[in-house]
This record gives structure tokens, sequence and C-alpha cells, in this order.
């Protein structure tokens, strides 16, 4: 067979077929459009099922802790009668340290399911670790495909580390240098050994996470007696954020707020070899969150269901620095010592916190493991020797492959918004030329969360 | 030399710079894009040679032979100076002893 970048890129769509048992062209509407609710509803898994599979797996049921020292701290630069209560999920508690466990439980169940030999799946982070678990509790083959390192053959001592807990669960792990034929390299594994591709955006990659949504409402509502006003969740491809806003509103916090969360790494490109290790966060970036929120399709399947912008009700950035200075605060404050990533949404929530009154609560949807090339420690001495500078100040400021800014003091950590509207704005550029029906608007207005006229309106 | 059915890396070159996509920054254009992979070495080889070896799924891959037994060498980084400084900030908004 042919296996030129070409050839290969040429034949992706039946390969992809052959390896997640999905017969897309199923949910395909005339114009634009696909039917996302059913693609999503029609692949057996309701959430009892999933809740089922997960807790059979040691996924799941994580402890809801209130963050009361942060809550206190936050405080300290809010207006009188504000300051919401800070509740943190703490994921970290899942099989393989992630709530992508959520995840690779029901992809790695489909695959048995249809009786797959092995899984594969595409990534530098923690689901690599997730799926390689999970596999091997149910005596999958199992490999993991990263982008690792750049030209100079150096890696980001985060990816090392997942690399290292893969390898730990017997998997197999291929690493790549920068680029996008990362996808051409999966493709080509796929062809060879005929596993199951558990990619991150298929409704079973997605579904696993409406669990977190679900528990999170009624964690809530027992220990407060109501739904918290607010959900905030790291976003990179998005499905962290549509799982867990499809579970919220599956239990009825049908008014919670989802607000997803970056890091800032404007600036920088996602695919490139000088940059790759410019960088101190390998995911939950805006390289990604951005990219992913307003194309989602660009994923590794043909239609993605992590599709964002239909549950996204605000999104905000925080710095580098501030992600750091908000782990280091989670340790010392808290006795919880997690990874710095994960806790993106936690630097968020500190900042929208003040914005909020002191009856409403906050809740932080994620927290990671840590560890040895994962932590703040290495991580800053690898953008040390990077050229990266660290300083103190304005976390505002940072120049993101150029500066980590650790705020001079806490009042300094504040989040900053990406307007929806740009974003919606981006997201219908690709639409611009083509004659739209009216099914096609009412599709368009359900990915953007808004109405026709609103569509309309942002397409002139 | 190192012995036949010793758990190795390879590095493998899988496109040249000229076999890449199009829709590269300048920088990575430039570069070939490679792989690195670990596995048991098919036959006995010497240190940079070109050699087989079977992964642990049981695949066989080439490559150029780059290490033997090859550790984790990640780890917890150098001392940073400014992670006290950090602390002290923390401790310091949080007890409010600044003589705010």
């Amino acid at each position: 067979m042919n296996n030129t970048y070409q050839s290969l890129m040429d034949r992706k769509n039946e390969i992809i077929k052959k390896s997640v048992g999905l017969d897309y062209s199923k949910y395909e509407l005339e114009g634009i459009g696909f039917d996302f609710e059913l693609m999503m509803n029609d692949q057996g898994y309701d959430i009892e099922t999933i809740k089922k599979i997960q807790s059979e797996n040691m996924v799941g049921n994580t402890p809801l802790v209130e963050l009361k020292n942060i809550t206190k701290y936050a405080r300290k630069y809010s207006k009188p009668g504000f300051g919401a209560r800070i509740f943190l999920k703490d994921e970290a508690a899942n099989i393989s340290g992630s709530f992508k466990a959520r995840r690779a439980a029901l992809s790695v169940n489909q695959a048995k399911r249809l009786g797959y030999k092995g899984v594969i799946a595409a990534t530098s982070g923690n689901y690599g670790a997730a799926v390689a678990a999970l596999a091997a509790k149910e005596g999958l083959e199992c490999i993991i495909v990263q982008e690792c390192f750049d030209s100079r053959n150096v890696c980001q001592p985060e990816i090392l580390e997942k690399a290292r807990k893969c390898e730990a669960y017997g998997a197999e792990v291929v690493q790549l240098s920068v680029g996008p034929e990362l996808f051409y390299s999966l493709l080509k594994l796929i062809e060879e050994t005929n596993y199951f591709n558990a990619s991150l955006y298929t409704p079973y990659g997605i579904k696993g996470i409406e669990t977190l949504g679900h528990e999170i409402a009624n964690d809530v509502k027992e220990l407060t007696g109501k739904f918290p006003e607010a959900v905030v969740v790291t976003n990179a491809g998005g499905g962290n954020l549509t799982g867990t806003a499809r579970g919220l509103k599956d239990a009825g916090a049908v008014d919670t707020l989802v607000i997803g969360a970056s890091v800032n790494l404007y600036g920088l490109h996602m695919a490139s070899d000088n940059d790759f290790n410019r960088k101190s966060f390998t995911t939950g970036h805006t390289g990604f969150g951005i990219p992913f929120a307003v194309f989602p399709d660009r994923s590794d399947v043909p239609r993605s269901a992590a599709r964002p912008l239909r549950y996204m009700d605000r999104y905000v950035m925080v710095n580098q620095g501030s992600v750091f200075f908000m782990t280091e605060t989670l340790a010392i404050l808290e006795g919880m010592e997690r990874g710095p990533a994960g806790n993106t949404s936690l630097a968020a929530a500190f900042s929208l916190a003040q914005t909020m009154k002191d009856t409403d609560i906050i809740v932080v949807q994620e927290t990671e493991y840590t560890g040895a090339g994962k932590h703040i420690l290495p991580q800053i001495s690898f953008a040390r020797k990077n050229d990266v500078e660290i300083a103190f100040g304005n976390p505002l400021s940072e120049v993101p492959g150029k500066t980590i800014i650790f705020p001079s003091d806490g009042s300094l950590l504040k989040h900053k918004d990406i307007e929806m509207n740009d974003l919606r704005k981006t997201y219908l550029k690709r639409y611009k030329d083509i004659e739209l029906s009216a099914q096609d608007y009412q599709f368009l207005a359900d990915e953007l969360k808004i109405n026709i006229e609103e569509v309309k309106d942002l397409m002139k | 030399m190192i012995n036949k059915g010793t758990y190795v890396r390879i590095r493998k070159t899988i496109l040249k710079p000229n076999e890449r996509s199009n829709n590269l920054p300048e920088d990575t254009k430039k570069v070939p894009f490679k792989m690195w992979i670990k596995g048991y070495l098919v036959e006995d080889a010497d240190l940079f040679d070109i050699v087989s070896i079977k992964t642990v799924t049981g695949r066989i891959e080439t490559g150029r032979l780059k290490e033997a037994s090859p550790p984790y060498k990640h780890s917890y980084g150098d001392f940073i100076p400014e992670m006290l400084k950090l602390r002290e900030i923390i401790y310091k908004d949080f007890r409010g002893d600044n003589n705010e």
C-alpha cells in the first residue's frame, strides 16, 4: 500500500470509519449540518450505563471539596458581599490520575464490545495514561502516540512523564517530533494494527464526561441545597466542556453558567518547531482551545462530539504565571499538591469568584495528578533552560514564550475575557460564501448557542 | 556490542522535509518528521546501527539505535529560588501580616 503523506491522508475517511466502528454518514443532514443529538444518543450509553461502567473501573465519584482558604484569600480582594464559595472536584482521584479516565472508560469499553484487539490514541496528555490504564484492565493492547520533541530532540518534561505513566500500564508509546503529521502516523498505525481509535472526539470520548457534570450538580445540591451558579472548565479540545455541560443540564442544573478557561499562549504557533518548547503548558491553552472552538471538525473524526460553543456561556484566559501561582496556593493553603495544567480553571475561578456574590458557588471541575516532570519545579526549570524569563509583576503583561510573570501579590491575579462573538464570527467565516437553508441556519444557531437572527447579524 | 533481546530505543525519520505536509510554519518545514520508539533488539548490533526492534505490542520497527536500556531521566528539575518568594507572597497575602 502507498504510504506517502498524501495517499494516506486520502484514505483517512475509510481508515477512521473502520477504527471507530461508527458510520458518521448516518447523522449527516442536507446542507452543512448534522444531527448532533442523534449522534450522541445513538451509541447505547445512557447516564446509568455510563455510571456503572465507570464505577466498575475505579472512575468517577471523586470528592468535591470546598476550598475554604482559597475562598477566604479571594474575598480579600472582593467588595463587601462578594467572593463566591469556591469548590473543587478532585478528579486526580480517578484511576490514572485525571478526569480523562472518564473518557477512556467508555472508549475502551466500546473497543472491547466491538471486539477490537487493541486501542490506539493520539495524545501527549493525561488521556494517554487513562486509555493505557483502562486497556490494561480490559486486557487490550494499547499504543499511545505523542507529539513529544522538537528537532533538537528536546522533549517537554511533562510529556516525558506522561510517556512513563503509559509505559507503566504496559502500553507502547510512539513519540514524534513537532507537526500535524502526527495524524499521518496515527493513520499508519491504525492501518497496520486494526486497533480501535480511542479518539478524544467520538461520542464515547465525550459522553464519559457527562457523569462529571452530573456529580457536580448533585453533590453541590446535596451539600448546599442548590445547584452552583458557575462551573469553570479548563478548555483545550472542547470535550471536557461539552461533556461537563451536558451532564449539568441533564441533572437539571440548566441555569448554571459554564465558563471555559484556557492558559493564554497567544503568539505561539502550535505547529512551530521553535515555539514547541517555549511554552510551559502542553494542554489547556488557547493554542488548542480557540481553534477547536471555532472549527470543532478539525479533529481526527469526521464529526467531533466536542462542540464547546454549543455550551459555553463565557470564555476566559489566565496566564502561565497565574496558574503556577495557584498551583502553589492549592498546595500550601489547602494541602493539595496537584498538577499545574489542571489548575487553569482554579486560577480563573480565584479571579471570577471575586466578581460573584458571597452566597454564590463556583466549582472548579478538575484536578490532575502531579509528579516528576509534571510539576512546577521541572516546568519552570525547563522554561528557564529555553530562555524564558521568570519574573514577578503583573501577570497580564506576560508574553508567552518570552516571559512567565508570577503575580507579585494575589490582587494581580486576574482573568481576561475572550469575546464570545469574536469566536462565533470566526466559526461562521467558513460559511460566508455558501447559500444557507433554514435548516442550515438552525444548525449554526444550535452550534453557537444563539438564535437565527443573531447568526445572520454576525455573518453581516 | 548490544545483545539481541536488549530493550532499546531507536529513532527514525518518518518524513523528510520535502515529504511533509504543505501546511507548516517555516521553521518546521525545514526539519524532518521523526519518531522515537522502544522495543527489544531483534539482532545483535552496535550503537547507531540501523536495527529492527520488536515493540511491546509485537510490532516490528526499524531505525537508528540510539540507546540501550533507556532510563527515565525526567525529574523534579532545578532549585527555583522564585518558588520561595512565591510562597512568601501567598502566606503574606493570606495571613495579612504585611501591614496592610
